[in-house]
Formats: C-alpha cells, structure tokens, sequence
C-alpha cells in the first residue's frame, strides 16, 4: 500500500474506503443494469411497433373476415415485391394495385418461381407504407404467415386474401404493401452472408 | 502538526517513483495518468487527422484520383471512430483526472488501481482497431455508425475486430466514469458542497452518469452485431424476424447522449476560462448547472431525430423535432451567461480566451444549424448530406476540440510549471481558425446543394467549393502542428509559471505550486 493512501488511513482511511467500495459496486450494477436495457430494447420496440403501427410492420393477422363493409369510399393498395440478395427467385405481384371499399375482403395473388436448380425455401416478409396505415390492413390468409418451398424451375401463384378496416382514416386513399422473400433455405438462424455462400 | 509533517516527509519519500517505462505502466498517479490520456489523445488526433487528410486530399477533384472507394470508406469510418473514441473522449477523461481531485480538494482519485486499468486498455483498443486495416477485406467501411445490415451482411471480416476494440474503448469508458463519479461524490474536501463545485466538476459529474447510462447499451449494439454477423442471431435480419430500423434506434439510444458526453464538459471548461479572463465571476452558476442537467435528462428523448426519414408516424416526428429545439433553450442559457460574464468585465484576450470566445461564437453556429436540422420537414432535405458534416465539424472540433485546446492552454502552466510561449499560442489560435472556418463553412452550401456525405466522387458543379474546403482542410492538419510545438517547449522549459499565472483565476488547483506536486491535497484544503 502506498504512503499516501496510509496517510488518508489515518485520518479517514478505512471508511472512505468502503464508502467507495459501496458507490462502486452501485455504479457497476447500474451498468449490468443498462447492458441488459440495451437487450430490452429489442422486445419493446416489437411491443412499441405493434401498438402504435411505426415501421409499417403488419400486425393485423387475425384471420377473422371483415363483416361490415364502408361503400362509401375507395382505397387503393399497391403491390410491391423485391428479392433478398442470396434469393434466386422470381417474385412479380399479379397486379400492381387493386381499389377496394375499406371493409370489402379481397384476393389477390403474387407468382413466385424459382430460377435455380435447386429447392429453395422463401419467407415474404411484409412491410406497409405510410407505416400508420399498417394498423388498418389485415389480412385473414396470407403466404407470408408461412414458409414455401419451390422445387428447381417450380411456379406457385400465392394468395393473400385481405380487407381494410372501415376505421382508416379518410386522408389514407393510397397504401403500399411491400414484400420482400428472403431465402431461409437453412434454418433461419443462419445469417444471410453464409447463405449467399451456399448459393 | 508533527503528524502532518511526518506524512511530509513520507510523501517526499515516495515522489521517488520508479524510473523509465515501468513508472509510466505501474502508475497510479492521477497527473501521470491524466498526462498520459492527453498524450495518447494528441496522438489519436493527428491520426485521425491523417485520415482526414486523405479524405480531403481524395475530394480535392472530382473523380476517384488516390484511394479506391472502399478504402475511402475504411477512412471516414475509422477516423470518425478515432476521433469520437479516440481523441475528444480521452482528452477529456485526461483533464478530469488532471483537474477534478485538484479542483475539489482530494488527493488522488478515489479508484487508482482502475484509473491505471481504464487508461492502459485503451491503446489495446486502438492497436486492435488500427490493425484491422491491414487485415484482408479492410478495415471497418460502414461509417462510424456501423448500421446494419452494413456492418452485418456486407461487412468485411475484420469487423469482429472492430466490434472487440469498440467493447473495449467502452470498458475503459466506463471505468473512467466510475472513478470520476465516486471521487466527486466521496472524495470533496470538507465544506465543498455540491453548488460550490467549479463548473468542470459538475459537468464531468454529469457527463459521468450519462457514460454510465449509454456506454453499457453501445456493448449490446456491438454485441448484437457480432452475433448477426458470426453467429446466426436475427436482431436486425428481416429474413429472420428482425429489423434494420431497431438497429438505429439502438444505436442512437446510445449515440444521442454520447455527443452530449463529447460536448458537456466544455462547457465546464469554458465557464472556467472566460470568468478568469473576464475577471468577473461566472453569470448565472446555479443555472448553468441546471441547464446542464437539463441537457442530460433531454438527451435520452431525442435520438430519433437522426432518423426523421425512416418512414416514423408524423406523430413521433413531431415529438422528437419539439424535444430537439427544447434543447436550445438551456444551451441557450449557457451561451447567454458566458456572453453575460463577459459583460463590462476587463477582459484580455490571451490565447485560452481567444479559444473559448471562438468557441462560443462557432459553437453557437454549429447549435443553429442543428436546430436547422431539427426541423422534421427540412430535414428530409438536409439528411446525409454535407450540411450535417458541416453541422457536427462545428460542434466538435470547434466546440470540444477548441475547448479542449483553451484547457490545454489555460493549464499548462499549472501541469509544467512553465508558462507556454503566447504568440505561438496566438499563433496556433489564428491559423486554426481562419482555417477551420475555411474548412467547415463551405460545407454547409455543399450539403444544401445536395453533396451526399461519405462519397469519394461527387458531381462537377461542387468542384470549387470541394477544393476550398480541402485547402482548408491541409492548412487546419499543419496547423495543429505549431500546437505540439508549443506544447513541447512549454513542458521543456520557458518562462516560471507563478502558482496562479491568471490574474482573475479561480479554483482550489491555483492554490498549488505551479507546477502541481505530484500528490494532490495531502491535508484537505480549508473552503471558504
């Protein structure tokens, strides 16, 4: 020990010593604290996003059809669709848009085919735009609620059947609905510069 | 009295500290320790400021003329990294270790076994980051800011390297903070109450909670990263349920607070500077420490304001634009009470002043064009362009730079007991000046005219203003060199530094000899 820290020993040495000892140990289990917020951030932002529709992520899969329907007005949904970097599919959207009375269920379908020859499995992911109008469209059959595996040079017309609720607001007329395949080909925990590899 | 003389002579006894290297390794001595972080952070700087140098140099035309592209990229990410982590956060952990113990009346700081720790994985840190330039594939090239997929998906292999050395650099933050926080709270000589603390002793004081707060949630973000990338977690992969955005939202949960971490404690240095030159006490001091808490407690609400073209409800949009202009109003306080303090005082301008009136004059330009910024709808314009290069260049090199420059200056003489040569200091101080307006303000039409930021090549018609700024650029990098020169010969010899060199100076630490014995207030110092 060094000489300077005996000559505070002699006036408040040892208990400035576990005064310290204990503001330390405080302060190191508010870090722990923080490190394990930055984790919590994960699950509350997927509750944040869910209840106030930020980010256009989909949330309305509640399977249930529409039963009151507003004839009162149209809305338009576009359809856009993109492949992941790694996905060798071919990914087109039937039509590009549809105008629908909010309330109104409807069909619609995307053609996927897969350009390579081997079996590939894909997972649409979807994302709505302006993100609010995300909260208003649900969908009651979607392939994006599971996985599809096309075989080399297979085709599939995939359904989604959907309606907008009556309760969008009336300054949304036009919404973009957004997928983007990803091939989960391995299983999903895999990440994608591994699956590029593999192609 | 015959004990304390006793402890005199024991203390004499122990300033024989082991010589050469060894003394510097094993020291737990707050001024080696506070001297060796401003060493290694001068050091950063300049190669921080090499890399700008390239980055200038490349953007002198337009064209790619010097560097590839990628390794352009490697440049802007590292020397941002560097100069974030590397220079402005050191630097100021330095002058706490030099000045809070001397400030408040303490010996030494309260953990000195950690300080040597804190200090000394900090070049690992950096060997690590530096090294992963000359790996194969380069260095990291996603931009200081890492964003997934960027650092994920497409990021060299080296960036487990970048992701170590980050955890690391937070570590040492960390312990850094722990220190400063328990020596202030534990170690204030008897009678120095909280309002009576000198303004850098506050600011670091909260500067100190707020890398507590966020430096643990950079070690997720990082860590997340690293476990995207090399083990198969899906936090920011959409394909496994994850999400790009959460990334930014992470990060800038941490990186909002962290350019306040950059920024508080020159206000603490400036509130001790234009007092002394002014020759009036600081305007305003309960204020100031409030604005500065205020500062701290806004900075955890407004971090999605770096995100405004993320695609957020209007809602959330207008919440964090209002919150950002909140904050102009408590460092509007601030500025008001410096400009306050100046006010009919007998005011000298020697070069620690010339530093802080610059620094309050470019530091308020840099706070407009952030409130600029700030507004949601102009933003959609500003974003990613030159104007927010031009805006956070102003706040940080002149703002935490400058001040950084004005302490170096203010207490020098006080570290070696040498007064510094005043006309190189002026010297240094024009130069740097001049240049760094030239360097910074054409960046501000640059970004309004649409220059992307973080491109080696860009459109014909912003050839001229590139060029200037590059100009610029190369004259501020030279002019940093006069500074090492100063520096040097004022720690080799010159003028005796009397124990208190400014006239209107205040504080416990112009109580000491001139320069500074190496144990801090043996006996408490009595506060009036």
């Amino acid at each position: 020990m060094s000489d300077e820290k005996k000559s505070r020993d002699a006036s408040t040495g040892a208990a400035l010593k576990s005064k310290n000892s204990v503001l330390m140990a405080k302060l190191f289990s508010a870090i722990v604290l923080m490190f394990g917020f930055g984790y919590a951030l994960v699950p509350l932002y997927d509750v944040l996003c869910e209840v106030t529709g930020i980010n256009g992520r989909l949330v309305n899969d509640n399977r249930e059809a529409s039963t009151a329907v507003d004839e009162s007005r149209m809305v338009r949904l576009q359809f856009t669709t993109s492949v992941a970097p790694g996905m060798p599919w071919q990914f087109k959207p039937k039509v590009n848009y549809v105008d629908v009375h909010p309330g109104e269920n409807t069909v619609v379908y995307f053609k996927a085919t897969n350009q390579s020859n081997l079996a590939v499995t894909g997972q649409a992911v979807p994302s709505v735009s302006p993100g609010i109008a995300s909260l208003y469209l649900n969908k009651t059959e979607c392939f994006c609620f599971e996985q599809q595996i096309l075989n080399s040079g297979e085709s599939v017309d995939m359904g989604l059947v959907f309606f907008i609720s009556p309760e969008i607001p009336q300054d949304i007329r036009t919404l973009t609905l957004s997928y983007t395949l990803f091939n989960v080909t391995q299983p999903i925990s895999k990440p994608s510069g591994d699956l590029q590899a593999a192609l | 009295m015959s004990t304390l003389s006793a402890i005199d002579e024991h203390n004499d006894h122990h300033d024989h500290k082991p010589k050469g290297m060894m003394r510097w390794i094993l020291t737990t001595n707050h001024k080696d320790i506070g001297t060796m972080y401003l060493i290694f952070s001068f050091l950063m700087f300049l190669i921080g400021g090499a890399m700008a140098m390239i980055i200038r140099a490349e953007l002198y035309q337009p064209g790619l003329q010097i560097v590839e592209p990628n390794f352009f990229n490697q440049m802007t990410t590292v020397h941002g990294l560097i100069m974030v982590f590397g220079a402005v956060m050191p630097a100021f952990t330095g002058l706490a270790n030099w000045l809070i113990p001397m400030m408040i009346g303490a010996p030494d700081m309260a953990l000195p076994r950690m300080n040597n720790w804190s200090f000394w994985i900090l070049p690992m840190a950096f060997a690590i980051l530096l090294s992963s330039l000359f790996m194969e594939g380069g260095g990291p090239n996603f931009g200081w800011t890492f964003y997934a997929p960027l650092s994920t998906t497409y990021a060299p292999d080296s960036t487990a390297l970048f992701v170590f050395s980050i955890h690391i650099m937070g570590i040492s933050s960390i312990l850094g903070a722990i220190n400063v926080v328990v020596t202030i709270i534990n170690m204030r000589a008897p009678g120095m109450s909280y309002m009576k603390m000198p303004l850098f002793v506050w600011t670091w004081l909260i500067t100190a909670f707020l890398l507590i707060a966020v430096m643990p949630v950079l070690a997720a973000t990082v860590t997340m990263v690293l476990t995207d990338k090399y083990f198969g977690t899906s936090f920011f992969a959409a394909a496994g349920g994850g999400d790009p955005v959460l990334f930014q939202h992470i990060f800038w949960f941490f990186g909002h607070p962290e350019v306040y971490i950059m920024i508080l404690p020159s206000f603490g240095i400036i509130s001790a500077i234009v007092p002394a030159f002014s020759r009036k006490k600081l305007f305003g001091y309960s204020s100031m420490v409030y604005a500065t808490a205020s500062i701290a407690l806004l900075s955890f609400v407004v971090w999605a304001h770096h995100m405004f073209t993320t695609g957020m409800p209007v809602a959330a949009e207008l919440f964090f634009m209002y919150c950002t202009m909140l904050i102009s109003v408590p460092t509007g306080v601030k500025v008001f009470n410096w400009v306050a303090t100046m006010w009919r005082g007998s005011l000298t301008f020697e070069t620690p002043m010339l530093f802080a009136i610059a620094f309050i004059v470019l530091f308020t330009i840099g706070g407009f064009s952030g409130l600029m910024l700030a507004i949601t709808p102009a933003d959609f314009q500003y974003h990613d362009t030159y104007f927010v290069v031009a805006h956070f260049h102003y706040v940080l090199v002149t703002g935490a730079i400058f001040s950084i420059m004005a302490a170096a200056y203010y207490w020098l003489p006080k570290w070696t007991g040498n007064m510094y040569n005043e006309s190189l200091g002026k010297l240094h101080f024009w130069a740097s000046l001049i240049s760094v307006n030239v360097l910074f303000f054409p960046m501000h039409f640059l970004g309004l005219a649409g220059m992307p930021r973080r491109v080696p090549d860009y459109a014909l018609q912003f050839a001229d203003f590139n060029q200037l700024v590059s100009i610029g650029g190369f004259a501020f990098g030279l002019s940093q060199l006069i500074f090492l020169v100063v520096v040097i010969k004022c720690a080799r010899g010159g003028e005796k530094a009397p124990a208190k060199p400014w006239e209107g100076a205040e504080g416990l630490e112009w109580d000491m000899p001139s320069p500074a014995p190496y144990h801090s207030h043996t006996t408490p110092p009595v506060i009036k």
